[in-house]
């Protein structure tokens, strides 16, 4: 595991301080004129990060939550079948499923086209293209990640505390905040760290969905390495990138320990 | 209320899988398959009919299972010993593994490729196994270990004492004990391997995955081949999560019948 993680990590951070271009050879010499350059070209788009991934982590929570709740709680015996109904859309691969969300959400498409047609919508209304779509896009890509912490925290939650408290004449609601809820902060947490990481990272959503301007950082790190081959830049901003992740999650692991996240 | 809403959200789910099966029967001509243009079946009739993208589906098979097998093997290893042993580090490895689920994958990817080019690895099918196996690791250990919560040493011990060798041991006490969650465990790592993009984009060179000539063909359109493989992933995995539910199902009405007797 130490070679496996570790040591990719560390040519990482050698590359980030390498000056050269590709056809001389690239050198290390402590320039860490890539991590100020990568600042100064890509804040924008680092911000744009932590803003979709950031919206697409409180929506994938705000829909998975009650969705868990019921499953949890009112599903009876049929509790597995719901729970492997909400995975089983998570067998195709997720490029599949993007492509398949930009032909429904298409200008003129399945869903608004007909809604133009019959002018509820006007006709240069679009969500492909915008921040929204790449939202919804992560929030949906990685709704699995929130739904299943979420529903592990509300499954091991004890009935008879609910009774407890409907017997001492709490309402429906004041169960839901003061016991239910307080006892599955767990799961949330490690529910939005599951979704929020990736959805920060990714770029596939924000290629397929998004437009010119909604570049994410994961994106300007595979064009720097892929297309315009700058190692030592592309290398810089990933470490950084990581180093931000890093410091999120001790903040974490302050508060709530591994076993959270781990599941014992 | 709630039950409309939670059904509701299974229907967003199953949306774009719905859109995919769909158009694959599209009776689509130009070189977009995003408007529907009439019934057909001749993309199911004719499913690898696109060269590249059958070898890429066959690339990504092969790769996903050695990396499957391979990430199963170890991660298993790490969940008995962690479970086992308290060993010097042991917190450490812990704070890997999360780390390395936390990590992301475009810093794993980026991180992975200037090692390959560090050590002047060729990319290629090799560099995509071990990028998968890496990645897998984790995902392996935490669910063979959560199935090993509450599992005794002493049950090991006494076949031990039983005078089985550890081998014999592992084979007849261990390992039917935790099969399940090697099992699962084995599933999820070959469904994250199949499906991954980014790391891997990273690591390929010019080898094409699945997932990787799919997304480079969005620039040119998208061949209706693409949904009906992708309806058959999706069968397959219908039919393994059913026959895992069944299978569960039966056991636990077997257990109920033995604890009645």
């Amino acid at each position: 595991m130490l070679l496996f993680f570790l040591l990719p990590i560390a040519t990482l951070a050698i590359t980030s301080l390498e000056s050269g271009d590709f056809l001389s050879g690239f050198n290390f010499t402590w320039n860490f004129g890539n991590y100020s350059n990568g600042f100064d070209l890509y804040s924008e788009q680092y911000l744009h990060a932590v803003e979709y991934g950031g919206s697409a982590t409180i929506v994938a929570l705000l829909v998975a939550y009650p969705a868990a709740y019921w499953i949890a709680f009112h599903a009876g015996p049929r509790k597995s079948s719901y729970l492997l109904a909400v995975l089983l859309p998570f067998f195709v691969s997720f490029v599949i499923r993007t492509l398949a969300w930009e032909t429904i959400l298409s200008d003129n498409g399945m869903l608004f086209g007909p809604l133009k047609s019959i002018n509820l919508l006007p006709s240069d209304f679009r969500v492909l293209a915008t921040p929204v779509a790449v939202t919804g896009g992560l929030a949906y890509t990685f709704f699995p990640f929130m739904l299943l912490p979420v529903y592990a925290s509300l499954e091991k939650i004890d009935r008879g505390l609910v009774e407890a408290a409907e017997d001492l004449y709490a309402s429906k609601f004041v169960v839901l905040r003061r016991v239910i809820f307080p006892l599955s902060v767990p799961g949330v947490f490690a529910g939005v760290l599951l979704t929020g990481i990736p959805a920060v990272a990714d770029y596939v959503n924000q290629d397929l969905l998004g437009g010119v301007g909604t570049t994410m950082v994961g994106r300007v790190i595979e064009t720097q390495f892929e297309v315009n081959i700058n190692y030592p830049l592309a290398a810089a901003l990933a470490f950084v990138f990581m180093l931000g992740l890093l410091a999120t999650l001790i903040i974490y692991q302050r508060i709530f320990g591994t076993e959270q996240i781990m599941g014992g | 209320m709630l039950p409309a809403y939670a059904h509701l959200v299974i229907l967003w789910l199953f949306a774009p899988i719905i859109v995919m099966i769909v158009f694959g029967f599209n009776d689509t001509h130009g070189r977009l398959n995003i408007v529907w243009s009439g019934f057909t079946l001749k993309w199911f009739e004719n499913p690898f009919g696109v060269t590249a993208l059958t070898s890429a589906v066959t690339t990504s098979l092969v790769t996903a299972t050695i990396g499957a097998v391979i990430s199963t093997i170890l991660g298993t290893m790490i969940a008995l010993a962690s479970h086992r042993y308290n060993f010097r580090g042991k917190g450490l490895l812990d704070a890997i593994m999360v780390m390395n689920i936390a990590a992301s994958e475009v810093v794993m990817g980026a991180a992975l490729l200037t090692l390959f080019l560090a050590g002047n690895v060729p990319l290629g099918p090799v560099t995509i196994v071990l990028a998968q196996v890496m990645f897998s690791i984790p995902f392996v250990a935490i669910t063979v270990r959560s199935r090993l919560v509450g599992f005794e040493n002493a049950l090991e011990e006494s076949a031990q004492d039983l005078g089985a060798s550890p081998w014999t041991t592992f084979t007849l006490v261990t390992l039917p004990i935790i099969f399940p969650g090697v099992l699962a465990a084995a599933l999820l790592a070959f469904a994250l391997c199949l499906d991954d993009y980014v790391i891997t984009s990273f690591v390929a060179g010019s080898t094409q995955t699945f997932p990787l000539w799919v997304y480079g063909a969005t620039r040119l359109g998208v061949p209706p081949q693409v949904n009906v493989i992708g309806t058959f992933i999706f069968m397959a995995g219908v039919v393994i999560a059913i026959g895992f539910a069944s299978i569960q199902g039966w056991r636990n009405r077997r257990l109920a019948r033995e604890s009645a007797l």
